[in-house]
């Protein structure tokens, strides 16, 4: 663990020194660097990893919704961002409970979020706040239900 | 799906539907154009049309299972779907993939990548008016397609990637076959370039047409020669390498005028350099060697293992059954493909099934940026735009 402790990416040591109580917890899997974070820590350290210089993560790849049903807090929103100038990925994660399901958007930090969180509230019901036009984009406007979400069968409700 | 995205027009403006029926918006894409005249006020992209739940089916099958379903997505590049899955659960069990199968994949995916890259020129070029380039790669790609069912069994729909190397040993003369075909491509490259390249009516449908600046294309996460002909030299191949690509010498191309024109350029340069890949792949690979890994329980022993040990055969009806199960955790591998970045999320909780999967698509963020592309510009080139960025629905939609 120390060692681990010693390698932890700068990013992360940066994170730290910025905001001690920001941070729940830094998970090291398989050479992936995934911070947890508190819901509403998360759009300060999304706009200062994209504007530390030193960091850059300019890019961000994708926004990936999990459900942990039924487990609270039931939905997970993971970030995946990379840093073209230092080549490196991060990976950030936040969890919030199935009543409310709630999330502040990162559009203002990354304009590509646009999609994913559309796409993250089409089939996952996650909520981003302040999202400019948070509607359906993969189903049917008329559709009922968020298909990915566990407790959504996978042939549908017939 | 979103409809009534756009505001009702003021009276001079009007708004005209383009698509999901058209055969310049490759498949089911649907953009909502508001115009003035001639010129491109406001433009929606409406996606969904081919929306097939991929994702969730994964949640359903094994980690086998799911290969072929990569390869429904992103149709014109399965090899790359299969190689970024077949590397997201390999890096999630931890499965060492050896040497030789990695040569192999590199040189399939670049393989298909000239493939793929072939039917976008095709395309692309009969969208704006040049008939015969599309028969000519049309011609070229089949030949490839014909190697790829030599070796794969398919000529599309591969899945040849599988956890932890490949599927089969692949046949006898495949090298030479490739080396053969390798050989007349430079030729086929330069006829396209004689088509194309210094052709008056291509150039002004192309040049300071669909103009993508730097900060914008990394803004809307942009990846793949759609960036790099803006300048960037993002290349996963180069920044995150994977199967051993850091072995491999090659040049990222890159164009700095991001418009259609410099993407044209970026792959074209792109596929000359694929060729390269290749070729030095033909010489890397051993002609003897195991082309899966040796993994007890994570991947299926060797046909003759498992005909002559009790263990083997053990093994063999467990993963066949069963599949195999990784310990919990999450992983992304995002690979390069001929699109961009495509990546893999896969979660796993322990059992014999993925707890989720999700795929960044290359096609589903580079579609996100077309208005950018083309609002301010004439109709004419919202064709051009969509060709430039080189989507491919299944993918989109997913």
């Amino acid at each position: 663990m120390e060692s681990q402790q010693q390698d932890s990416p700068l990013a992360v040591r940066k994170l730290k020194e910025r905001d001690p109580q920001g941070i729940t917890e830094v998970i090291s899997f398989r050479g992936e660097t995934t911070v947890v974070l508190p819901r509403n820590r998360l759009i300060a350290a999304c706009e200062f990893l994209k504007s530390d210089a030193e960091l850059d993560f300019a890019f961000l790849s994708d926004i990936t919704p999990v459900d942990r049903f039924p487990v609270e807090p039931r939905f997970e929103v993971n970030y995946h961002l990379v840093s073209l100038s230092r080549r490196e990925r991060l990976r950030l994660k936040v969890k919030v409970t199935s009543k409310d399901p709630t999330v502040p958007t990162v559009t203002n930090v990354w304009p590509t979020a646009n999609w994913h969180e559309r796409e993250a509230w089409d089939l996952m019901g996650v909520q981003f706040e302040g999202h400019p036009n948070l509607t359906r984009i993969l189903m049917p406007d008329d559709w009922e239900g968020h298909p990915h979400r566990k407790d959504y069968p996978v042939e549908g409700y017939r | 799906m979103a409809s009534s995205v756009l505001t009702v027009p003021e009276s001079r403006t009007m708004v005209l539907n383009m698509g999901p029926q058209h055969p310049s918006t490759h498949g089911v894409l649907r953009v909502i154009l508001e115009l003035d005249g001639e010129i491109v006020l406001k433009a929606e992209p409406v996606i969904g049309y081919l929306h097939t739940g991929i994702e969730k089916n994964f949640e359903k099958l094994t980690y086998s299972q799911c290969i072929p379903l990569t390869d429904r997505m992103d149709y014109l590049a399965n090899l790359s779907n299969n190689l970024g899955f077949c590397l997201a659960v390999e890096k999630l069990a931890d499965i060492e993939v050896p040497k030789r199968a990695q040569y192999i994949r590199v040189l399939l995916t670049e393989f298909s990548r000239i493939a793929s890259h072939l039917v976008w020129l095709g395309t692309h070029a009969i969208d704006l008016g040049a008939m015969s380039v599309f028969l000519y790669c049309f011609r070229e790609r089949e030949e490839m397609l014909k190697i790829l069912e030599a070796i794969s069994g398919q000529r599309m729909m591969t899945s040849y990637f599988r956890i932890g190397g490949l599927a089969l040993e692949p046949p006898p003369g495949y090298l030479e076959w490739i080396s053969k075909f390798l050989d007349t491509f430079a030729g086929h490259l330069a006829e396209y370039e004689d088509l194309l390249t210094e052709n008056p009516i291509w150039k002004l449908r192309t040049q300071g047409v669909g103009v993508l600046k730097l900060e914008d294309g990394i803004a809307m996460a942009v990846s793949g020669p759609s960036l790099r002909g803006s300048g960037s030299d993002y290349d996963l191949r180069k920044y995150f390498p994977y199967s051993s690509y850091e072995e491999f010498d090659f040049k990222v191309a890159t164009q700095t005028a991001g418009d259609v024109y410099a993407r044209y350029q970026v792959r074209l340069e792109e596929m000359r350099q694929s060729a390269k890949i290749c070729r030095q792949a033909i010489d890397r690979i051993p002609s003897q060697g195991p082309f899966r890994a040796e993994v007890r329980g994570l991947v299926p022993p060797s046909r003759e293992e498992m005909k002559t040990s009790i263990e083997g055969l053990i093994y063999h009806f467990k993963i066949w059954t069963e599949g195999i199960t990784p310990p919990p955790g999450e992983v992304y591998q995002a690979i390069e493909s001929p699109r961009g970045e495509i990546g893999f999320y896969v979660c796993s909780d322990g059992s014999n099934r993925p707890y989720r999967v999700k795929v960044r698509a290359p096609s589903f963020v580079n579609l996100q940026a077309l208005p950018r592309l083309v609002i301010g510009k004439l109709i004419a080139d919202v064709v051009a735009s969509i060709g430039t960025i080189d989507i491919v629905l299944g993918e989109v939609d997913r």
